[in-house]
């Protein structure tokens, strides 16, 4: 049995950071993360972030990954289990560890949930085929091992990751024949649609994906054109030879293990899912689990960066009560959320954050 | 397929393996996932799905979706998008509903 101060589950932008600000305060942190490579989704990301500036604003995805990762390996007081999944939280705090040939138990006094999220599926006739694929699936294969996913491919739903991932695949020299978006316009950054655009990529708003067909793969995909309601205007069919359709149909956060805690949970739409009832400082229910990143609610790299820092701070003091000058460095977290979620979508995450905070719940004590 | 040239990204050479593919040699690269090694090669259909038999493949590549399980060096149901490849693995399409030994 691995005794620990902190575990931390996940070891993307959130749980990197959580485990580098816990350990920056003291406390010995193990990290568990179930990839082949530390970094989570941002390994596969090309473009340049424009977050806010003391987050890595300007660096590409996957330089600010190997920063991180760079940081953690450096710390003695971090152990890395990876790739190994948490396959449970048991009662007595005890998480149970499986690695390829072992499996062993971790005893943490306190546990980040930084696990992420997974990708939405949409019903569509024959939505099985080979060929059709997750957006994140489709950047792994093409920025991680220089794989392309097909030649000719239809983009499903143009919000960032949409939007981004069609951008990447004409970097990697596919043809990206269309992207559809369900919605009356298109959800993801400006810049992002421009760029897709200019490069002459139609964007079919108000358009959602009908089928596809093929024998043993994806040969052709059908889109038309959907109302208000998500019904289907006859007559309105477009096909495409394609071979690939890439989805981008939204995110869920990755709760299975939050909900294994017995910590409160509830549906909240903005956070694209059941996310777990929390405190200012990302504590849940359970008073030794807290969450950050995208398992506690979908947003994005940045956000999910200082929400690490955050829970792994607010983790490691309740541990240590007595630190100088703590309470205003969570001070300064919580405004950096504010001024980050300071736009339309991060106005839409804060509306659901709200949804899902304990009301007049006891700050921790520093 | 792989990408010959990328304008931002640079992948590092890895060692060309064989392996073996329902019994036919193919090649891949050391320690990229299986599914990544068949892709490239031209493989979309991983399995077939126990009840009607429809063609299965790479959907998730983190783990996650089951679409992708195969037989690996006789082991039924590996994920393959998460399993680097080795020189000399024999990976096998699955047809019908494995049991875990």
């Amino acid at each position: 049995m691995i005794q620990t101060d902190i575990a931390v589950i996940g070891g993307g932008p959130a749980g990197l950071s959580a485990a580098l600000s816990a350990a920056a305060c003291g406390a010995r942190v193990t990290l568990i993360d179930n990839g082949l490579r530390l970094g989570g989704q941002l390994i596969k990301q090309t473009h340049r972030f424009f977050g806010a500036n003391d987050f890595y604003a300007g660096l590409r995805g996957f330089e600010i990954a190997e920063r991180l990762v760079r940081e953690i390996r450096k710390i003695d007081r971090i152990d890395i289990l990876s790739p190994a999944s948490v396959t449970g939280i048991y009662e007595d705090g005890v998480l149970t560890v499986a690695a390829e040939r072992s499996s062993r138990r971790v005893k943490p006094k306190k546990v980040v949930v930084a696990t992420g999220a997974s990708e939405n599926m949409i019903p569509f006739q024959n939505n099985d085929l080979p060929g059709v694929y997750g957006a994140g699936a489709v950047q792994t294969l093409m920025n991680l091992y220089g794989v392309l996913p097909g030649s000719r491919v239809l983009v499903v739903g143009a919000g960032n990751i949409g939007l981004i991932v069609s951008y990447q695949l004409l970097q990697a020299g596919v043809r990206v024949e269309a992207v559809v978006e369900s919605q009356g316009r298109i959800g993801g950054y400006g810049v992002h649609a421009s760029k897709i655009r200019r490069s002459g990529v139609p964007i079919y708003t108000r358009h959602s994906i009908r089928s596809v067909n093929g024998g043993e793969g994806v040969e052709e995909a059908v889109i038309a054109a959907v109302d208000q309601k998500m019904r289907w205007q006859e007559g309105t069919e477009k096909k495409f030879r394609v071979d690939a359709v890439c989805l981008a149909a939204g995110l869920s956060p990755l709760v299975d293990l939050l909900w294994m805690t017995g910590c409160r949970m509830r549906f909240v739409r903005e956070l694209g899912g059941y996310v777990a009832l929390r405190d200012r400082n990302l504590r849940t229910t359970v008073e030794t689990i807290y969450i950050a990143g995208d398992a506690a609610g979908i947003e994005e790299a940045t956000s999910a960066m200082i929400e690490g820092k955050l829970a792994g701070l607010s983790a490691a003091l309740s541990l240590r009560p007595h630190n100088p000058g703590s309470q205003r460095e969570l001070g300064e977290l919580h405004s950096q959320l504010a001024r980050f979620r300071d736009n339309p979508a991060g106005k839409k995450a804060a509306r659901g954050i709200r949804k899902a905070s304990l009301p007049g719940r006891q700050e921790e004590k520093c | 397929m792989r990408i010959e040239n990328h304008p931002i990204l640079t992948f590092p050479e890895r060692k060309r393996v064989p392996f073996s593919f329902d019994g036919r040699e193919i090649e891949g690269r050391e320690g990229e996932p299986i599914a990544a090694a068949l892709l490239a090669a031209g493989v979309r259909v991983f399995s077939y799905s126990p009840k009607y038999h429809r063609p299965r493949g790479f959907f998730c590549a983190v783990g996650r979706c089951a679409s992708c399980l195969m037989e690996v060096n006789g082991a039924a149901n590996v994920r393959i998008c998460v399993t680097p490849l080795e020189e000399g693995m024999k990976v096998r399409t699955q047809r019908r509903a494995e049991k875990l030994k």
